[in-house]
């Protein structure tokens, strides 16, 4: 029964034309980039390598895919998590605000199977969604690009890592993006139980985000305190597989963070969704 | 197995202080059209979505087909087909998607075949590939009971089945579910505040107002046990009147309305008086009976 609960599921995300948003929104945003990157990409190289440019000196192709894959998902990172939580967030309220919620749970399958397999068919839109992301960054952009080394600048300086370094650090990178995606599509879901509305979750949602985000650039004492425990402060967890060497440490710690927060909110929605009365 | 598909006994939900069921206990026997009765805020949708587990009771016990609803919720809602309120379906997918969708999850596996015979038999062929986006009210409470059915449940809870339809629509809905009870002897449980529908379908019935039960019992004794207004239409008002004195019947007189003598009466009282006026040279115009399950209803939840 949870198996065809969730194919169920998949079937509704296929056809809610608001699941296309998210494909459509990035293939125009990257399509925009890949385009201006093109047009007047050099300048923008320039500008970024201007102050190492009396001791280093560049060769090749350094406006490459790698490049341009690395800034796209520098760039959308912080905005895919609304077109994640645009499906997410309607996953359970969507059915309260349609009605359909009623004869949902007068079907003989459980509360929690039927959150499970939304869940799962929730997992399955946010992991798409990212493949669409890397695949417009990565491999449109090795067409349009070629490929080369990929430069870095963080905050230690500018790291260059070798063409042959880098698809695992990709890999990694992509599979910790997903985990940071999967921790918005698990706060929209959750708050997507406590309402009977789709926008609400959506909402709020988007706001926890930026609240938790402002919480974690200011530089108060005492906010400093809760920083290393929002979620918001390792969504870019992803960066540190392109740092050398790698900082396995605070890999290690994010992702361990954002799966207690997954853990904890599935705990919750679990628990609302068990105890709520239809009253829609 | 008993004959009671649902037992439900003392059932109490409470929102915060607010009581919307206080004391609800009734019986469905197998076969049984169940009509579930009451006004506006009665309590009639909080006990269907209770028996649905759409909403946990705050006390009491349901039991349907001699389970525990709370210990084999499963088991009891794969008998069932339901439609609470307004039959919601999913606007962006056709009427045979969404079909497939519930049929998916009833707990039996249920073919292509099956789908468009349910769809023929409450009159959409033709529309099953439509979105239910164009669909009328009255079109998705067809699909609504082809939803009920396509997994031929023993039990068919309607909850308000007939609300926004117009009196086609109201006529078909009827027509169809006498014919579940008839020709696929399906237990129906149909919950409405329109009286006259239930005295039209349903053989037993429960009244609740205020959260609690009034009475429950067989549709037809029931309304015989009670008095009815019935209206006599002869020729001679004054001997009429006569008559009835003589055989000390002077108080069953309500009302005198021109040549309509209005008398407070039992049903089986209607053939003695008729013949009495008859035997006495009375021309009888008419005779109608007034009192129905409106009145019954009324008089009970005033009471």
């Amino acid at each position: 029964m949870f198996w065809k609960s969730t194919y169920n599921e998949f079937i509704k995300i296929a056809a809610k034309p608001r699941s296309y948003i998210g494909v459509g929104a990035i293939t125009l945003i990257v399509g925009i980039i890949l385009f201006a990157m093109k047009a007047d990409g050099m300048n923008f190289i320039s500008f970024v390598t201007q102050p190492f440019e009396q001791s280093l000196s560049f060769e090749g192709n350094i406006l490459n895919g790698n490049l341009i894959a690395f800034i796209i998902l520098q760039m959308l990172i912080i905005h895919v998590p609304l077109l994640i939580a645009l499906v997410t967030g309607d996953l359970v309220s969507g059915e309260g605000a349609m009605g359909t919620i009623r004869l949902l749970l007068t079907k003989p399958i459980s509360r929690t199977k039927i959150l499970f397999s939304k869940y799962l068919a929730g997992a399955a839109y946010t992991l798409f969604i990212l493949f669409w992301l890397g695949f417009m960054a990565l491999v449109i952009g090795k067409a349009m690009f070629g490929t080369g080394d990929l430069m870095v600048l963080n905050s230690d300086g500018l790291i260059v890592l070798q063409q042959h370094d880098l698809a695992w650090r990709f890999a990694l990178g992509f599979s910790v993006a997903f985990l940071s995606l999967m921790m918005i599509a698990t706060l929209s879901l959750t708050l997507s139980c406590f309402s009977e509305n789709s926008i609400g979750p959506i909402v709020s949602t988007m706001a926890i985000i930026i609240l938790f985000t402002i919480i974690g650039t200011l530089d108060v004492p005492v906010l400093q305190k809760v920083q290393p425990y929002l979620f918001t402060t390792h969504m870019m967890a992803w960066r540190n597989f392109f740092e050398d060497p790698l900082p396995l440490d605070k890999i290690v710690e994010s992702i361990g963070i954002l799966l207690i927060h997954i853990v904890g909110l599935l705990g919750i929605a679990v628990y609302k969704f068990n105890k709520k009365d239809i009253l829609s | 197995m008993t004959d009671k598909i649902i037992e439900v006994s003392h059932l109490v939900k409470h929102y915060g202080k607010f009581k919307a069921v206080e004391d609800v206990s009734f019986d469905v026997y197998r076969g049984d059209v169940y009509g579930f009765l009451g006004p506006n805020g009665a309590g009639k949708s909080t006990t269907i979505r209770t028996i649905l587990s759409l909403i946990k009771p705050t006390g009491g016990q349901i039991r349907m087909f001699d389970r525990d609803l709370q210990t084999d919720r499963e088991y009891i809602l794969q008998r069932i087909g339901c439609i609470v309120e307004k039959p919601d379906f999913y606007k962006y997918l056709s009427a045979e998607k969404n079909l497939e969708i519930f049929a998916r999850l009833s707990g039996v596996n249920v073919t292509k075949s099956k789908v468009h015979e349910i769809i023929e038999f409450v009159g959409l062929k033709g529309r099953e590939k439509d979105k239910l986006g164009g669909f009328s009210h009255g079109m998705k409470q067809r699909l609504g009971i082809a939803q009920t059915l396509i997994h031929d449940p023993e039990l068919i809870i309607l909850d308000e089945p007939t609300t926004g339809l117009d009196p086609q629509g109201i006529i078909d809905i009827r027509n169809l579910i006498l014919q579940l009870k008839n020709e696929r002897n399906k237990t129906v449980v149909l919950s409405s505040h329109i009286l006259s529908e239930i005295e039209l379908i349903a053989n037993r019935m429960v009244i609740i107002n205020k959260g609690r039960t009034i009475i429950q019992g067989s549709v037809s004794e029931l309304l015989n046990a009670q008095e009815l207004i019935v209206s006599f239409s002869v020729d001679n008002i004054e001997k009429a009147k006569q008559l009835l004195f003589g055989i000390s019947m002077e108080r069953a007189i309500d009302k005198i309305d021109n040549n309509n003598l209005l008398l407070h009466i039992s049903q089986e009282n209607i053939p003695i008086i008729n013949k009495l006026f008859c035997d006495n040279g009375l021309k009888v115009f008419s005779i109608e009976a007034k009192r129905k399950l409106e009145d019954y209803f009324l008089k009970l939840i005033n009471a």
